[in-house]
């Protein structure tokens, strides 16, 4: 495969650091080089958060992403900062209450993902893995095994929410095939 | 964990996993970004192993600790960042002088003060080695990857250990908090050094008398061998002394044993040096950005390569004069404003241009930049 860099952008606390971690360690258990790192405010809780994924066959020095092949925003804020970061036939992914600057040259999939949490899984908690189903089904196939995916998210979610966030993943697949 | 053993992993996580591969079992500390998952993972894993973790009231108090503990006869380490490394200072110059094992980690932030807590720099490069008072034997390593943040905690232990001194563990935000594989290795594999033990009675230990080595044996408080620890300058006893003699002898032996020793522990890593005529030195999170601009000026036909020490202190005077009697240009490139820096223009000016590439708003510096600056096409 050719280097894939995605950038997951949001709000902080909505979880987009922890979709990163589980990519690219579903990218290192598939056996893959894969780096994953992060920039946030001193806030718990609001305020920029973005998470970087690279996944590669060749060893990867330059640890951020420069032009983004994936770009997530959850919020107008994320995507007003970042969008430009994308690269010009890259996939862009936000939610349905952000509007866009019409003049976007790459491909967008404008998807309800905050109003899907809320009324399918009653928590904006899986917001986060939702959109990281959207992801993984854009990134292009062959890449990642889905049972390694599926895997990755039961090891890094609270035991307890494995089932709802397996299902969130699902529905994330789901909404990015429309 | 994949086919081939790798696991991701963070870089915190991976200091913690090799401080307990080198035996430490006992931590204090308190908790600051960027370093703080060092204190959350090792008070998590050090009591099933029989160690200990205590959170400390603050930074001048863990330095203090670990030095009680060390002396207790366990290895110990306390991680940081800039705020909590300037205040350890005082008692970093005490475990010199009273030559007691300890590792700290520094996983650098932006400052000066509280700065940007959840951004990296390189800021303590100085520090790591002036920021105590007084002439004292400084050690300073610097990984950039998680693999090596790992391998490069034992060997931090293991030279603390060695020649019974604190050791100075120099990460920054992007190496500590980036997550990427590692291979988590046997402990069969790996090299552990213990520090040297008094072999004759208790009644006839002289503490502080070396051995030709330079260092002396240190027997662990609780075993029967009584001595006098002091920060004041002591003669072999430990007692306190004022005679210039011993005064002279004993800061120079704590300077030698370490400076002395420097091919013992050279560690560095070359990139394209071969035919370089543009040569970047480059060290921590920035030193990968730097790889990628010698891949993006090699492309160019430009004659680039990489020096990356890994021993940051004592500085490699003679890898970099080497480096400097072939290179046309050095360029130096940090999240500082310009330290390292310093020291490569003590040694290689005299051969060869050295140029300062520096940036302090909290970012990695790029490999764009870095081309940039060298007069590259990017």
């Amino acid at each position: 495969m050719k280097k894939l860099e995605i950038r997951l952008s949001g709000s902080g606390g909505q979880g987009v650091i922890l979709a990163a971690i589980i990519l690219a360690n579903a990218g290192v258990e598939q056996g893959l080089n894969a780096i994953q790192t992060q920039s946030y405010g001193p806030e718990a809780r609001g305020g920029a958060s973005k998470a970087e994924v690279i996944l590669s066959n060749d060893e990867i020095n330059y640890p951020k992403i420069t032009r983004a092949n994936i770009l997530l925003s959850l919020t107008q804020k994320a995507y007003d900062k970042y969008n430009s970061s994308l690269e010009t036939n890259g996939i862009l992914i936000v939610d349905e209450s952000v509007k866009l600057s019409g003049d976007e040259t790459f491909k967008v999939y404008t998807l309800p993902i905050l109003r899907t949490a809320q009324e399918k899984f009653e928590t904006q908690l899986v917001a986060n893995i939702i959109s990281l189903g959207a992801i993984y089904e854009l990134m292009g196939e062959g890449i990642i095994d889905k049972d390694i995916m599926i895997r990755s998210i039961t090891e890094r979610v609270p035991a307890h929410t494995v089932q709802k966030n397996t299902d969130a993943f699902e529905e994330g697949i789901k909404l990015a095939r429309g | 964990m994949n086919k081939e053993g790798y696991k991701l992993v963070q870089g915190n996580e991976a200091c913690v996993e090799g401080a307990l591969a080198a035996g430490m079992r006992f931590f204090a500390g308190y908790p600051i970004t960027p370093s703080t998952e060092i204190a959350e993972i090792s008070a998590e894993k050090l009591p099933a192993l029989g160690g200990r973790f205590i959170q400390m009231e603050d930074e001048l108090a863990s330095m203090a600790a670990i030095i009680g503990g060390s002396l207790a006869g366990k290895k110990t380490m306390t991680a940081t960042s800039g705020p909590g490394f300037s205040l350890m200072q005082e008692n970093i110059g005490y475990a010199a002088i009273t030559e007691i094992p300890c590792v700290v980690v520094n996983v650098q932030r932006g400052g000066p003060s509280t700065g940007l807590p959840t951004s990296p720099a390189q800021g303590e490069v100085m520090q790591a080695k002036w920021g105590t008072h007084g002439d004292h034997p400084a050690i300073a390593l610097t990984p950039n990857s998680v693999q090596e943040t790992f391998e490069y905690t034992v060997k931090a232990f293991n030279l603390a250990e060695k020649y019974r001194t604190p050791v100075i563990f120099l990460m920054d935000e992007t190496v500590g908090h980036m997550r990427e594989k590692m291979a988590f290795k046997d402990a069969s594999e790996i090299e552990i050094i213990d520090r040297k033990k008094p072999t004759c009675k208790p009644e006839d230990y002289v503490a502080y008398r070396p051995d030709e080595d330079m260092i002396p044996p240190m027997a662990p408080f609780g075993e029967g061998y009584r001595y006098h620890v002091s920060g004041l300058t002591h003669d072999e006893t430990g007692f306190p002394t004022n005679n210039n003699e011993i005064s002279e002898k004993l800061v120079r032996r704590l300077v030698d044993k370490v400076d002395k020793n420097i091919d013992d522990f050279s560690y560095y890593e070359e990139y394209k040096l071969e035919d370089a005529e543009i040569v970047i030195i480059a060290y921590g999170g920035v030193s990968r950005s730097a790889k990628s601009a010698v891949d993006d000026l090699r492309k160019q036909n430009i004659k680039a390569g990489l020096f990356r020490p890994i021993t940051i202190w004592p500085f490699l005077e003679k890898q970099v004069n080497k480096v400097s009697l072939n290179a046309k240009e050095i360029y130096v490139a940090e999240m500082n404003l310009g330290q390292y820096v310093l020291e490569v223009e003590r040694i290689a000016c005299k051969n060869c241009t050295v140029k300062s590439i520096n940036k302090v708003n909290g970012e990695l510096i790029t490999p764009e930049e870095i081309v940039k600056a060298i007069g590259g096409n990017k």
